[in-house]
């Protein structure tokens, strides 16, 4: 092996030529590969968009933007409006959020402040398993033991034992499907991601914060509530928009318990829809083209929310980690 | 430290390595300026000077690695045997594949074992040895890196499991299997302790009876050890470069004086 | 007049605390306890929130494990579903099928994922990398049954049947944002150095990219897909409309296949007793794999983190 062959001498000619040796095959080759397989990620969005959105054009065109106002969903008669499904989409939702945002922020809190450190990996693992359960099974366990549960002892609880059964939030029968046995199960399945971002945000925030409260002499309470909650209160929003956009998208375990009805409702205890759920309950039996049509509307302007709700989560976790608590 | 010998009258001292009118950037930065430098077959060159000077960028000129950082230009000749490694012509795989190179950090490569890591760099020739040819070879890189006692009962295990000075040794071994002429070393025994750095050293002796050898190293007491010339950078351009001995003890610029010195650093 | 201590300033008692100074005192002391009070208030409430927080887990694997294990046994492997009214049976075809569409998952995905995790951490800094990234976070957040409804329409409708591979593309279009960011974020802690050692022995880029820098980041790739792969073998709501489930035994791919997720919800849903039995069975055998794909994540970690140790 002489330097000698270091010169490519079949390669006569400068530029093009001598780029075309071996090596230089192999780079461009593996360049390309991987280029395409990047754009890939951008095209699947671009195709999942595309087609939903053709195929829902027809109820768009037929219903115009009053299709989300519209609570009438009549498929003999042709006439489709999701807004029954939007608000509980929405209600069930927010009444997740409610229920888990405490839970899950007090976990988050516990695990970072105040739990000895022999109990912090089995907690927190705990709580993590959560997210590794499968919707259906969620939902199975909600038909057969959180139904019972609600509809035996919850429901008469606020009903009749704390009268509440005259406002219209607790109004009218109780069977056990409802928007109350949705927000319930999806307060459970959201509370481990709002607990792990939280916990990831609380853990952010600088020891000096926590360090110079106690030393001033405030409890371990008042040193959280004034010097740690502050520093991660965006980070923390961010996290409980990531559950609301995990919420607003469940779809098996809520079609199993909210009872699937085109109503919107005041009361909790009344069954009602979500978007998710309607295409779940009634895609497989659409009759005719404009329900199907209509139900790829309503899966366009799920598509719509959670990507608008999603992006604000990222930008508003991603805001707080890059500067990690730049003081206000 | 054996003392050398004077040359036998028969042997030639020829230029292996000639540096030209070398200029390097990083895009606008002007980091290597104008250097014309040249490295005799079967000696050891160190390069010294303060941190920021440009050694290391100087030496991965030599084998066209500074071309790798996104932004790097390279203008001048530097001749390996008379053939310009800079040329239109000059596919810098095959260039690299003649020149060795260890880094500061053994880096052996986690995943592959002892053997595999000396034989890294045979695989990829154009006339790739057999099986047994490559042990063969393997053994050979190992025995002139000093390190063939130590693993030749533990080739096949994990090269994780070495010691760090070992793990350097491997490092000179892998770069030694194609039997490259010109070695370069940048920084070699910075993050080994002082046995490990001796026993490189004493290797690098042992090297330049065959090959020629350019060491960068922050160390002076190092460069008067182990070196035949020495040659001073600051601020990206070559100060002055002579006879170790001569460098040391009368150095001809005011600024390798205050150097070597210690007035900076 | 008395001479009374009053006018003595050298006098031992310290001076009595007058009225004003005695009632900010009280208060002060007042003051103290209540934020003691409040402090211990708040532990307890945390403490409670930890503990109601974690119920709900032990709730349902209790649940599982007691109603599964009753209708488990070797039948639920080995068998096929049985009409209703007849006892026994299983779902084989179910356990089957979501292996196959897990199959299908990880053909398409896989290579989709690393190859855009590749490049997403060697052009850190490319326009096209910071799209994808931004992008593969909006992906990975769309419900699942818009992935559904989308595979339907793209691969279910113009042939007019529901087949595997339309459930399997639904299942890769969830996967491959996970497995992009997970590879991402694995080829990047590769060391410099070494990238730099195989340059310099005369590798070639891709080369480099591929013998020494991927070979390097395997394990960790591996988990990284395990993760993705525990996540999509519970998803149903993609398999409603694309896979579809079937009660007869099919491996074929342009056809229904049956799917452990799915049996699952029809049978929940279903008016009768022993289906109700069996959809316990399947929830419990699904957590159980899922588990086992988490676990062997873990495992890939540990195992040849001799890639990454010192």
């Amino acid at each position: 092996m002489t330097p000698a062959d270091i010169v490519d001498v079949e390669q006569e000619e400068e530029g093009f030529a001598a780029r075309l040796s071996g090596a230089n095959i192999g780079d461009r080759a593996y360049r390309i590969a991987i280029t395409l397989f990047a754009v890939c990620v951008p095209m699947l969005l671009l195709l999942v968009a595309w087609e939903i959105g053709v195929a829902a054009w027809p109820a768009f065109r037929e219903f115009g933007a009053g299709f989300l106002a519209s609570s009438t969903w009549d498929p003999v008669r042709g006439i489709f409006g999701a807004a029954p499904a939007i608000y509980g989409t929405i209600v069930s939702s927010i009444l997740a959020l409610l229920i888990a945002t405490p839970l899950a922020l007090g976990v988050a809190l516990f695990l970072s402040e105040l739990a000895p450190p022999w109990l912090r990996q089995p907690v927190a693992f705990l709580v993590d398993l959560l997210a590794a359960i499968p919707s259906v099974v969620y939902g199975l366990w909600g038909i057969f033991v959180l139904l019972p549960l609600l509809r035996e002892y919850v429901m008469p609880f606020f009903r009749d034992t704390l009268h509440l059964g005259a406002t219209p939030l607790f109004s009218g029968p109780a069977y056990g499907p409802s928007m109350l046995a949705a927000g319930v199960i999806l307060a459970i399945m959201v509370l481990p991601y709002i607990s792990s971002v939280s916990r990831e945000v609380l853990l952010a925030v600088p020891r000096s914060q926590r360090e110079a409260a106690l030393a001033l002499g405030a409890t371990r309470w008042e040193a959280i509530r004034g010097a740690v909650l502050p520093y991660a209160r965006s980070g923390i929003l961010g996290g409980v928009i990531l559950g609301l956009g995990r919420a607003l998208g469940e779809t098996m375990a809520v079609t199993m318990l909210i009872g699937n009805k085109h109503d919107i409702s005041a009361s909790l205890l009344a069954p009602g829809y979500t978007m998710a759920s309607l295409i779940a309950n009634e895609f497989a039996e659409a009759t005719g083209d404009l329900h199907l049509s209509a139900l790829m509307a309503v899966g366009f302007t799920l598509f719509t929310l959670t990507l608008v709700v999603n992006a604000i989560a990222r930008w508003l976790v991603w805001r707080v980690t890059r500067g990690a608590g730049v003081a206000r | 430290m054996p003392t050398r010998a004077a040359p036998a009258p028969a042997r030639e001292v020829r230029t292996r390595v000639a540096v030209r009118s070398l200029d390097a950037f990083f895009a606008e930065v002007h980091a290597i300026k104008n250097v014309s430098l040249a490295f005799e077959d079967r000696s050891v060159t160190a390069i010294i000077g303060p941190s920021g000077c440009g050694k290391s960028t100087f030496l991965r000129c030599l084998n066209r690695m500074h071309e790798t950082i996104p932004g790097a230009r390279v203008s001048g000749s530097v001749e390996l045997d008379g053939t310009d490694i800079y040329a239109k012509r000059s596919n810098p795989i095959r260039v690299r594949q003649h020149i060795g190179m260890v880094f500061q950090r053994p880096s052996p490569f986690p995943t592959m074992s002892v053997r595999d890591n000396v034989a890294a760099g045979l695989r990829i020739l154009s006339k790739r040895p057999a099986r047994k040819e490559t042990d063969a070879i393997v053994e050979r890189a190992l025995r002139r890196a000093a390190l063939w006692d130590e693993v030749a009962d533990r080739l096949d295990s994990s090269a994780l499991g070495l010691s760090g000075g070992q793990q350097q040794r491997l490092c000179i071994a892998r770069a030694l299997a194609t039997e490259p002429g010109v070695l370069l070393l940048d920084e070699p025994t910075a993050s080994l302790d002082p046995l490990s750095t001796q026993r490189v050293e004493e290797l690098l002796y042992e090297l330049r009876k065959d090959m020629t050898v350019v060491i960068v190293t922050h160390n002076m007491q190092q460069a008067a050890r182990v070196s035949d010339t020495t040659a001073f950078f600051l601020s990206g351009e070559l100060v002055e470069s002579a006879p170790t001995r001569v460098m040391f003890t009368t150095p001809a610029d005011p600024r390798t004086e205050a150097y070597i010195t210690g007035r900076f650093g | 007049m008395s001479a009374t201590a009053a006018q003595a300033p050298q006098s031992a008692r310290p001076p009595r605390p007058s009225q004003r100074q005695r009632a900010f005192a009280d208060r002060t002391r007042g003051r103290v306890r209540r934020r003691r009070v409040a402090n211990t208030a708040m532990t307890v409430v945390l403490g409670v929130a930890a503990i109601v927080a974690t119920l709900p887990l032990i709730f349902i694997l209790w649940h599982l494990v007691r109603e599964g294990a009753t209708a488990l046994s070797l039948d639920f492997f080995t068998q096929m579903p049985k009409p209703v009214g007849e006892a026994g049976g299983g779902l084989a075809n179910a356990i089957v099928g979501t292996l196959i569409l897990i199959g299908i998952a990880m053909a398409i995905g896989l290579p989709v994922g690393v190859g855009a995790g590749l490049y997403l951490a060697e052009y850190r800094r490319s326009p096209l990398a910071t799209a994808v990234r931004f992008l593969s976070d909006v992906l990975n957040g769309l419900p699942s049954i818009v992935m559904g409804i989308f595979a339907w329409q793209f691969l279910v409708r113009p042939v007019g049947h529901f087949s595997a591979v339309a459930g399997g593309v639904a299942l890769a279009a969830m996967m491959i944002p996970m497995v992009t960011r997970t590879t991402e974020e694995m080829v990047r802690i590769v060391p410099v150095a070494l990238r730099e050692a195989a340059l310099a022995l005369g590798y070639a880029r891709w080369r480099t990219s591929i013998t020494v820098v991927l070979r390097t980041a395997t394990a960790g790739i591996v988990t990284g897909a395990l993760v993705a792969i525990a996540r999509i073998a519970g998803e149903t709501a993609p398999l409603l409309f694309t896979a579809f489930g079937n009660q007869f035994w099919s491996v074929r791919v342009n056809e229904p296949i049956a799917a452990l997720p799915l049996q699952i919800f029809n049978y929940a849903v279903s008016p009768y007793d022993e289906w109700h039995a069996l959809a316990w069975a399947g929830a419990l055998v699904l957590i159980i794999l899922v588990f086992l794909i988490s676990l062997a994540a873990r495992f890939a970690t540990r195992a040849r983190f001799g890639g990454m140790g010192d």
